[in-house]
């Protein structure tokens, strides 16, 4: 098991810790719900040390993102971040990741999740072996602490000189953060304002503690992974082993934003087919229910006595105030509207299709 | 120590037999394990039960648990009240918390005392 550089700060705060992708993480420290309307409201404080962190650098390090990953890295401005997806050829998901072209211009960062990290190394390593590009894990070199919800601006401003105001969503910069230089980025799985800083190995602690001093007056609390899965859930972000997963394509997944056919990457030949095809058959929707049951993954979704599809995510909403899920569905079916039932120990309780996200904070 | 008055099983039911009237519930280690308690499914006056079987369900903000029952036998009572008011679980559940009263036929062989329990949740953490 590994752990962060904040395990024992966590403990202190009274946080479950549990197993997460071979990290020990802190799952909460007072509730979920709690949590979750923190992050809403006011501020949370997040350790995602466990994240997978990826330098891409060399000549070749652009063609390489190219053939790497589903978004055009070409387009990518200096200092400005993209979602893509990593495929193998049969156009099955194999990660979801953010790619940020360095400010300098001087090459390329990746985050990926923990759990994909050594196979997602092990692709782009033996894809590597065709370029002139280094690949450097640098998931231990390097700390991730992110902030996130509508106080996020004024706390953070307080540790950097770089100035947010200016830093523009999904851009990141080369900043001094409690008197050290780190990297800082206007991202987030939240679905609010907020930034992830991403620390040298040994700030974390000092960096962790000054958010706190900042934040204090601001009500910042700290947030574990499970009011984080709500708050991502909510704002209708995939989760990988939940709507994405090596079953399931960009595509059906309603992904097709991130991934740009002008340019060759794995499993472009198969998503292409798909689109000859006119689709798979099935749609990842959104559904919520007037049940007390909540939907949850792996749960069978019935309409007119036959099965048409199956529950990925199902969470209690603390913002809406209802249950929540996310599901793939037959795509004749996946209208919003349409009344389905989704099955609870072969019981039917009702359900409907419904835009996707379920929220969406005003801007 | 927990209540000496029952038996416990591992997975965190109790019951505490009286004239052959089994009261069974969970224990204050399982309530703070769930956290965020929304839903609660009780068997109903007249149904019967399992030893070591599952006899209801109860859903937290991220997981769904099987609750299972210590003894065999048939449902005199469920306590009706108790899915609206989830928040006795976490005040009182050795007391008004109870989920269901049975007549019992057979017991689970898997009831530990509450010292031995008590140690379980230790090791368990």
């Amino acid at each position: 098991m590994q752990a962060t550089a904040l395990e024992k700060i966590h403990v202190a705060l009274g946080a479950r810790m549990v197993p997460f992708a071979g990290w020990s993480m802190p799952v909460q420290y007072r509730g979920i719900l709690d949590e979750a309307r923190v992050v809403r409201s006011k501020a949370g404080l997040f350790d995602l040390g466990h994240m997978g962190r990826v330098r891409v650098r060399g000549p070749q390090a652009e063609t390489f993102l190219q053939r790497l990953q589903t978004n055009d890295a070409a387009a990518i401005p200096p200092g400005r971040i993209r979602y893509a997806m990593i495929l193998d050829d049969n156009g099955r998901t194999q990660d979801d990741i953010l790619v940020y072209r360095n400010p300098g211009n001087d090459g390329f960062f990746l985050v990926v999740n923990a759990g994909n990290c050594a196979r997602d190394l092990g692709i782009m390593r033996a894809l590597a072996g065709n370029f002139d590009v280094e690949v450097e894990d640098c998931t231990h070199s390097l700390g991730m602490i992110a902030i996130q919800g509508p106080l996020s601006q004024q706390i953070t401003q307080r540790l950097t000189n770089a100035d947010l105001a200016a830093l523009k969503y999904y851009a990141w910069t080369e900043a001094t953060v409690c008197g050290a230089p780190m990297t800082v980025s206007r991202t987030g799985y939240t679905g609010e304002d907020g930034f992830e800083v991403y620390v040298p190995a040994g700030h974390e602690p000092k960096v962790w503690q000054a958010f706190f001093d900042a934040g204090r007056e601001h009500g910042l609390e700290p947030i574990g992974l499970g009011a984080r899965d709500t708050l991502r859930h909510e704002a209708g972000m995939p989760l990988y082993g939940h709507e994405i997963d090596e079953t399931t394509n960009p595509l059906e997944a309603g992904l097709d934003w991130a991934v740009k056919m002008n340019h060759d990457f794995t499993g472009r030949g198969a998503l292409e087919r798909v689109i000859a095809a006119g689709g798979t058959g099935r749609k990842l929707v959104g559904l919520t229910t007037t049940s007390k049951r909540c939907p949850r993954q792996g749960y069978p979704l019935v309409h007119g006595g036959a099965q048409v599809g199956h529950v990925c995510s199902g969470s209690i909403s603390p913002t809406l105030d209802t249950n929540i899920a996310t599901a793939y569905l037959r795509s004749d079916l996946a209208t919003p509207g349409t009344e389905l039932q989704f099955l609870v120990r072969d019981k039917g309780e009702p359900c409907t299709v419904v835009a996707m996200p379920f929220y969406k904070r005003a801007r | 120590m927990r209540p000496t008055d029952r038996k416990y099983l591992k997975s965190h039911e109790w019951c505490k037999i009286e004239n052959g009237i089994a009261t069974i519930g969970i224990s204050d280690h399982a309530v703070s394990h769930l956290s965020d308690l929304v839903f609660l499914d009780l068997p109903a006056k007249g149904s019967s039960v399992t030893a070591g079987e599952s006899f209801g369900e109860i859903e937290s903000v991220k997981a769904v648990s099987s609750l299972y029952s210590p003894v065999s036998g048939e449902v005199v009572d469920s306590n009706t009240q108790l899915p609206d008011n989830l928040e006795w679980l976490a005040q009182e559940p050795f007391g008004k918390a109870w989920m269901m009263k049975v007549r019992v036929t057979s017991q689970s062989p898997d009831l530990i005392d509450a010292a031995a329990y008590d140690a379980h949740c230790k090791a368990e953490g």
